[in-house]
């Protein structure tokens, strides 16, 4: 912020000249309602405008990088569930992605279709969850609990497909854990049905409501040039209106099978990183529907050392080939996958609800990454927020933080 | 030596003073009594009508439909321990719930509940209630001061702005009603509304009522200009140091303020005890609806406009603070103002006819 002097009252009000002001500082958080976990900003206000604004984070370290190194590539994929808390779905497929990548494998048709199916899944329950957070975050206590009736529907399908609700591990290497059920697609298709009319009662109380647009509109502007170079990804920098989404521009899964479009704002405010979530679980939902559609017959993991095809899914041939080595497979995926991977690094990044997650591993050969390093959407995001703070009022920041969507098990990983 | 003193004469006005004292004791206490059973209700109320706006139950488990929940939530008020934080500047930190819960509870005092029920009968109780309101910011701003928190001092001082911004077009609005009424005493306001349209001064102080309401909703200081407790911004705003009792003193003074606020707009507005004229006007149902006592009128109305809280509360989001006082400043004072010229020239118009 320029112009304003720490030690001198600004110059319009010199009345008395012996007075100075000083700005307070303030400490928000990590255990304050509105930041969304641990995050702790400290806040130096002048009056109620923020002059400085700095974020701290680690409150939630858990080292998932470096425990990512001590283990297999099977059995570091739980570890991803904790990244986001809110979207494990969608983390576990990133990393799942980027591993395959690595190991020069691909999973089968069907699989890749139910893991789009899920990962947009994933995307409905995390925006659902963001937008009843944010709502709250700006005063609208209503939303909140619309949206936890529907994110609930998708928490109970998803303990329907694999037993778990918020941390799932459903995906695996070269595939799926397990097949989706008839009664698992019947009870999404009936949600998806559902669903559009959800989101016109959550639009019915927000997108028109005058005190929403009040707060939202002209609220942490970041125009397309800076949001590029603040890294910022995903929504948040569709908000500003850049037309970048790595499902439409490297796709993976079944991404270039589906049809979808790429929600994309104008003014860059917290109204249209709004608009553009609300744009997306639409979208999302016509993925899940054109997937469920599409969803192709076959087996739903590869025959590679990594995975164990399931029964039924094996021709004649195969069969008495797997038989051979049953056991000794079998011994080798409990004690963790095989110990040996090619050499060499890979970057892969996956569109995650929040942003650009990406997964970059180091392999010396063995079966654990020498590295693992995660570019996670939240950490890069947390780092914008003294740009759309400062200058702005500490009713902004509440709803600046909102906007940017961050989950700190991400940012500090 | 006595009979000089205890003559009849003398004794007579004594006694009848006792008596009056006794009788304004007791009224005191049956209002005290009965307003805070209200508002104890009303906290279930708003539990119950916001949860079923939420596609929630509200309240359940403590008796049936947890009918006794607000008893088993004062009890557990009562029994929790008093933190005070060390560095708080207690005795001010001691009294400023009092502050705030005894100008609630006062502002009682005149309300006309229905005919000639009222404790207080007095010329300016209109003047009284808005110094009572008043007074009950000072219990806000010392609490966010002694508590010696940035939070509390930051929802005192918000508070204090927005208090202090909204008594005036408050104030403005219901002057509309004193030249009409020409008077300041609320049973006289009542009476007063007789003669108009519907019985009420709702249809010529349309303007007044409307700016009325708004300021009521940001003098109470409860949602969309809740900015005082603003819990995701300052927490809990002014109390969040306090626990046990002497936050239920600030939770029970926000309550009543509700009833009194809504109370002004029943009397001013609304036709206070009296049936609506148009109720009156259908046959048969007027007739046995006349019959019904003018407190439940009175409870009926200022229900309307306790819903009408909870309603906003569950409908729309947070203004922020330099919007809430934009609202205030450049658009609820103008539109009082032109309230006040616009009632003047029909009063003189009306006047100058007759």
């Amino acid at each position: 912020m320029e112009g304003i002097n720490r030690n001198q009252p600004p110059s319009d009000i010199r009345i008395a000249p012996e007075l100075h002001t000083r700005e307070i500082t303030l400490n928000m958080g990590p255990q304050h309602p509105a930041t969304h976990g641990v995050l702790r900003l400290v806040l130096e206000l002048d009056g109620e405008t923020i002059v400085k604004c700095t974020p701290y984070v680690g409150y939630l370290h858990r080292g998932t990088e470096k425990l990512g190194e001590n283990r297999t590539y099977l059995s570091a994929l739980p570890l991803t569930d904790r990244l986001d808390y809110v979207s494990s779905m969608n983390n576990n497929i990133g990393y799942v992605v980027a591993v395959e990548r690595l190991l020069g494998i691909g999973p089968p048709e069907r699989a890749k279709f139910i893991r789009t199916m899920v990962a947009e899944m994933g995307r409905i329950s995390n925006h659902l969850l963001w937008l009843g957070t944010h709502a709250l975050d700006v005063g609208a206590i209503t939303p909140f609990l619309y949206v936890f009736r529907e994110r609930e529907r998708i928490m109970d399908l998803f303990e329907g497909l694999c037993g778990a609700r918020l941390t799932v591990s459903y995906p695996r290497i070269g595939g799926v854990r397990n097949d989706v059920s008839q009664k698992f697609l019947d009870d999404l298709y009936a949600f998806t049905e559902e669903f559009p009319g959800r989101v016109d009662e959550y639009e019915t109380l927000l997108t028109v409501n005058r005190i929403w647009l009040k707060r939202t509109k002209g609220v942490g502007v970041i125009p397309a040039e800076d949001a590029i170079n603040w890294g910022l990804t995903g929504p948040t920098l569709r908000g500003s209106g850049v037309r970048y989404d790595i499902r439409k521009f490297a796709p993976y899964d079944a991404y270039d099978k589906v049809e979808f479009e790429i929600p994309i704002g104008y003014n860059g405010d917290v109204y249209d990183r709004y608009m553009v979530r609300i744009i997306e679980m639409r979208q999302a939902n016509r993925i899940i529907r054109q997937c469920i559609e599409k969803l192709p017959k076959g087996p739903i993991t590869i025959d590679s050392p990594f995975t164990f095809p399931p029964k039924g899914s094996l021709s004649r041939k195969d069969k008495e080939r797997f038989n051979k080595d049953y056991y000794s497979r079998h011994f080798t995926l409990a004690k963790g996958g095989p110990k040996e991977a090619p050499q060499g690094e890979i970057y892969v990044a996956t569109e995650v609800p929040k942003g650009e997650l990406g997964f970059y591993f180091i392999s010396d050969g063995t079966g654990r990454p020498y590295r693992m390093r995660i570019r996670s959407p939240s950490f890069v995001h947390t780092s914008a927020l003294p740009r759309l703070c400062e200058g702005g009022l500490v009713a902004d920041v509440i709803a600046n933080i909102g906007s940017i969507d961050i989950v700190l098990g991400e940012c500090d990983r | 030596m006595f009979e000089n003193i205890i003559r009849p004469e003398t004794l007579e006005p004594v006694v009848r003073s006792v008596i009056n004292i006794g009788i304004i004791l007791i009224n005191i206490a049956i209002i005290v009594g009965i307003a805070l059973l209200h508002v104890a209700y009303a906290t279930y109320f708003e539990r119950k009508t916001i949860g079923h706006m939420q596609v929630r139950l509200g309240p359940i488990e403590v008796g049936p439909h947890g009918i006794l929940q607000p008893i088993a939530d004062g009890l557990k008020l009562l029994f929790k321990e008093d933190v005070i934080p060390q560095v708080a500047d207690r005795t001010v930190f001691y009294i400023a719930p009092v502050i705030f819960f005894t100008a609630a509870m006062t502002s009682l005092a005149v309300i006309p509940f229905f005919e000639k029920f009222v404790i207080a009968d007095i010329n300016i109780g209109l003047l009284f209630l808005f110094a009572m309101s008043s007074l009950g910011a000072y219990g806000i701003v010392i609490s966010g001061w002694a508590s010696n928190s940035k939070y509390a001092f930051l929802g005192g001082l918000r508070s204090a702005a927005q208090v202090l911004s909204y008594e005036i077009p408050m104030g403005l609005s219901l002057v509309g009603v004193m030249i009409m009424a020409g008077s300041l005493n609320l049973s006289e306001i009542v009476k007063a509304q007789q003669g108009y349209p519907l019985g009420l001064y709702l249809i010529p102080q349309i303007l007044g009522f409307v700016v009325f309401v708004i300021a009521m909703f940001a003098e109470t200081g409860r949602c969309p200009f809740d900015l005082p407790e603003a819990e995701s911004e300052l927490v809990a705003g002014y109390f969040v140091e306090y626990s046990g009792f002497r936050f239920a003193l600030f939770f029970l003074g926000e309550y009543v303020g509700m009833f009194i606020m809504s109370s002004i707009a029943v009397v001013c507005f609304l036709g206070g005890w009296t049936v609506p004229q148009f109720i009156l006007g259908i046959p048969l149902i007027g007739d046995i609806l006349s019959k019904v006592p003018g407190i439940i009128w009175f409870l009926l109305k200022v229900y309307f406009f306790i819903f009408l809280y909870y309603w906003v509360r569950a409908t729309v989001p947070r203004y922020r603070y330099d919007q809430l006082m934009a609202i205030g400043w450049k658009i609820l004072i103008p539109v009082a103002l032109a309230n006040i010229v616009i009632t003047g020239l029909i009063k003189l118009w009306v006047k100058g006819m007759i």
